[in-house]
């Protein structure tokens, strides 16, 4: 009988100590915040562009980190992204929503052809990085350093002046291509290579 | 004393390529001919483009600054020789892209006329800050291939730095520009170490030279022995040749037995490191005040008739080098600026030479093949073996292949410095490197990629933060006018019940007021509208249009808006005279008082009179108007008949109201009555809203209900305050009845 109560005792003792100890370390190393939002964030291209239809990267990955959105809402980061965010979740990649837009071959950039441009302002309250410069009726140009291609400031611009052009290579971005020639022969088919 | 560093380590992997390096040395240094035009692109240096101080067809002299650096890490560029700026455009330079880039020529003017310029005579006792300000000042890059500026390596603490090494390898095969710079110019290049030494201040120097160059190593030694360095720091360092020896790790690895760290450079353990094709530049830019405009490029290769080195004016091109050497175009397959390791193929022999150019190697065919296909790897590992710095080339080739980025950075793929070792021992022919640079500009692109999105983030949220507080000001602005507003309301209230009395009349007359000026305003437009529509009616005649009845109509519908403006006008008129005729406050508006009688009396006479002279005058001159003038004359008479009949009534009047004043006070209180009775409907009624709203709100479990529940508590004050004032006025009417 003894014996059986001394168990037990072991026991309650022992689980009292884990328990504080669990306790404690729930107090003392609390998360602030969800961390997985943050993760889904750095992910996302942070365009702002508003195509996943939430106002801005973060609340998006807010609503796939709640479980309550697709991961493949994302056009400006494209298959990259949706591989990215699938492998940090560990669900299956999905093609890309069409509905949301396309992925684009290369990168764009706002540009304002300043001779036409009227100075309303409609399209620096667009911006949803301040990457344009301008005041009242006075022309507007883009920090195209600054421009994430989001295309936000395309709709609010009355004359139509805005342009979205592809980024060109300088001979600082430029980098070489993957070696084309990628024939997947054996020394023994070099023969018929040739 | 042994001027020979005994201790040498080894590096891992290299390899040992054909040297190929004794057709370009059989002969002595040539000098270039000056060539018809010298294209100079600002960016020949790592960092910051330089800036072009020039301008189209300006003269420049020799040696004169044509571009300005611009930032620390960038360099000056200077005129190679005197002569004209043709251009300043986009030209093709020598890069792996085939780019352009802007470039700056010069048509020589065939002077060679030298601009002003001094050398420091006792460049040793000098202070290092002003050789080093010099060596700036001169535009000076690493002229061994990588192009960094040379001050910025130099500009490191001295205190941190204890050995300087001097790059004398010269490893890759083909080139032999530094080799024959040492067997002739060996002098020079040692007082340019002895600048160098005086300005970092280390505790030894080697001169890292591989052993494949006893001539080179021969003359270093007897210049090291005349030299002035009686402190004896500079020692020779022979290095077997193995490839790449040359690469500066590589190097310090051989000296030292040292490792650069990963991401590090040379200046975290304590040394520096530069070619020996830059001190012999640094010589020349501090004891002869002479800028970087020339350097040794080797021109070899088995289509050229003569291999030999030259020394080029910077900017020269390549056209115009070859045929120097005899190149035949025929045999030529390939041009390759650099060496045959690491070099790259020129598909445009228009691009110049530029400080970093040490080799052109024109090849035919049999010696360097097109590559030959690729294969597959058979994970022999050869690859491995032969990397000098000790990546794993395989998995790197995979990762590569797939874009796997994240694991291409965990295997340190920045740390590859491109050699060629791995491709030039592929049984399979797999260019490797080719592979590791498209991977490393993935990698580049992806670190730039995430800096600029975490820079987009910031801004959006300073966005974000800034429309929050902008919103937040605004509020607290509209709340501060509320507040002044309910003050103001206050203070109104504050003011005797009486004067709310009188106030209410005044409301009314003035109320008067606007809705005149809203009427004239309608009038105006319906005149104009009808003139318009006249006008559009009469165009439509006259074109015969079938839009005639629907213009004539919409005239008749603005005649008829015109009338009733015009209609309402007269009312409110009447009854704004009207009011102020009960109200009695005043005889000024009244119209009926004797004085504007009297006036309109005397205006109806003059016009009678003027009637009756126009009609003397028609009548004299036999006019048809005869009978018109005779009625308008009749008509007068009649309106100065009535004025009179009126004035004399009114004068008559007039003393009995003076006499009178009650009889005129009286309707006052009435209207004040019927004033009051308004008030405190209307205060009821807005009470019913407010407290329908506030049970809506109870109902709901609104956050406003508080809010509602003050507003409703207000406007029933309000109500008991009407209802008092209604009844105090209902008193004193009964009192003046009574």
């Amino acid at each position: 009988m003894t014996v059986v109560l001394i168990a037990i005792a072991a026991l309650v003792g022992l689980s009292l100590i884990f328990g504080a100890v669990l306790g404690f370390a729930a107090i003392r190393f609390k998360v602030e915040g969800n961390p997985v939002i943050d993760q889904i964030d750095a992910l996302l291209p942070q365009t702002q562009c508003g195509q996943c239809s939430y106002p801005g990267c973060r609340p998006y990955a807010e609503a796939i980190a709640e479980g309550e959105e697709k991961i493949n809402k994302c056009p400006p980061g494209g298959e990259a992204t949706i591989q990215a965010i699938a492998d940090l979740l560990g669900v299956e990649p999905e093609p890309l929503d069409a509905e949301h837009g396309e992925e684009k071959a290369s990168k764009m950039v706002a540009v304002i052809r300043e001779d036409e441009c009227i100075g309303c302002t409609k399209c620096i309250q667009a911006c949803p990085v301040d990457a344009i410069l301008g005041a009242a009726k006075q022309m507007h140009t883009v920090i195209a350093d600054e421009c994430t291609g989001c295309d936000l400031c395309l709709d609010p611009c009355p004359v139509d002046c805005i342009d979205m052009v592809p980024v060109a290579t300088t001979l600082q971005t430029w980098h070489w291509d993957l070696p084309q020639n990628n024939p997947s022969i054996i020394a023994t088919d070099r023969g018929q290579a040739a | 004393m042994s001027l020979m560093h005994t201790q040498i380590f080894d590096f891992k992997g290299g390899v040992h390529p054909a040297e190929n390096k004794q057709q370009s040395t059989e002969l002595p240094i040539a000098c270039a001919p000056m060539p018809s035009k010298l294209v100079l692109p600002i960016a020949q240096h790592i960092g910051a483009p330089a800036e072009p101080t020039v301008t189209l067809g300006q003269q420049v002299l020799k040696g004169q600054v044509i571009a300005e650096a611009q930032g620390f890490v960038s360099a000056n560029l200077h005129a190679p020789t005197s002569g004209t700026v043709s251009a300043i455009e986009l030209r093709a330079i020598p890069h792996q892209s085939g780019m352009s880039d802007w470039c700056i020529e010069i048509t020589p003017d065939g002077q060679d006329q030298w601009i002003e310029h001094a050398g420091i005579v006792d460049f040793l006792d000098v202070e290092p800050s002003v050789l080093l300000e010099r060596i700036q000042q001169s535009g000076i890059s690493g002229l061994g291939g990588a192009g960094f500026p040379s001050h910025v390596k130099l500009a490191a603490d001295p205190a941190k730095i204890d050995t300087l090494i001097i790059n004398a390898a010269e490893c890759e095969p083909y080139i032999t520009a530094d080799d024959v710079l040492m067997r002739e110019r060996a002098a020079e290049i040692i007082q340019g170490i002895e600048i160098l030494l005086r300005i970092v201040n280390p505790k030894q120097c080697l001169i890292g030279i591989e052993d494949n160059k006893p001539e080179a190593i021969e003359a270093l030694t007897k210049a090291i022995q005349v030299s002035r360095d009686d402190t004896h720091l500079i020692k020779l360092a022979v290095v077997p040749t193995k490839y790449p020896s040359g690469g500066e790790k590589q190097l310090i690895n051989l000296l030292t037995g040292q490792e650069v760290p990963v991401g590090g450079i040379p200046a975290d353990i304590g040394i520096v490191c530069q070619n020996v094709g830059t001190a012999y530049a640094i010589y020349h830019a501090v004891a002869k005040g002479e800028p970087l405009i020339s350097r040794i490029t080797t021109v070899t290769g088995a289509a050229c008739a003569q291999p030999r080195n030259y020394e080029v004016l910077l900017g020269t091109p390549v056209s115009e080098l070859l045929p120097l050497a005899g190149v035949d175009h025929n045999q030529m397959n390939r041009l390759i600026m650099g060496g045959p390791m690491m070099g790259f193929t020129l598909n445009n022999e228009e691009v110049p030479v530029v400080k970093t150019t040490n080799c052109l190697i024109a090849a035919s065919r049999n010696e360097l093949p097109d590559p030959a296909a690729e294969q597959a790897c058979i994970r022999c590992g050869m690859c491995v073996e032969a990397c000098p710095a000790q990546l794993l080339p395989q998995q790197l080739y995979w990762y590569a292949k797939s874009d796997n980025l994240e694991q291409l950075e965990t295997h340190n793929l920045m740390d590859c410095i491109e050699c060629g070792a791995c491709a030039f021992v592929c049984p399979s022919n797999i260019p490797l490197v080719q592979y590791y640079r498209y991977g490393k500009g993935e990698l580049n692109q992806a670190r730039a990629d995430k800096q600029k999105s975490d820079r987009a983030k910031e801004r959006f949220e300073a966005r974000l933060a800034r429309q929050e507080r902008e919103a937040a000001e605004k509020e607290a602005k509209r709340k501060a006018r509320a507040e002044a507003a309910a003050k103001k309301q206050a203070e109104k209230k504050a003011a005797p019940a009486t004067a709310t009395g009188t106030s209410a009349d005044a409301a009314q007359a003035n109320a008067a007021q606007p809705d005149m000026a809203l009427l004239q305003k309608k009038l105006d437009a319906a005149k104009l509208a009808i003139e318009k529509s006249k006008e559009k009616l009469a165009a439509a005649e006259a074109e015969g249009s079938d839009k005639v009845e629907a213009f004539k109509l919409a005239v008749e519908k603005s005649t008829q808006k015109m009338k009733d403006a015009a209609k309402a006008i007269a009312e409110a008129k009447k009854a704004a005279k009207a009011a102020p005729a009960a109200n009695g406050a005043s005889d000024k508006g009244d119209p009926n008082s004797p004085e504007r009688l009297k006036n309109k009396l005397e205006l109806a006479e003059a016009r009678l009179k003027a009637a009756q002279d126009r009609l003397a005058e028609a009548e004299q001159q036999g006019s048809d108007k005869v009978d018109a003038l005779k009625t308008a004359v009749e008509k007068q008479q009649e309106r100065v008949s009535e004025a009179k009949a009126a004035y004399e009534q009114a004068s008559s009047s007039a003393s009995n109201s003076a006499s009178t004043p009650a009889s005129r006070v009286e309707p006052e209180p009435v209207s004040d009555l019927a004033a009051f009775e308004q008030k405190v409907l209307a205060a009821q009624t807005r009470v019913d809203k407010a407290q329908e709203r506030l049970a809506m709100a109870q109902e709901q479990n609104l956050d406003t209900v508080a809010a509602l529940q003050t507003g409703l508590e207000k406007q029933l004050a309000k109500l008991a305050e009407a209802k008092a004032a209604l009844e105090q006025a209902q008193a004193g009417a009964q009192e003046v009845k009574s």
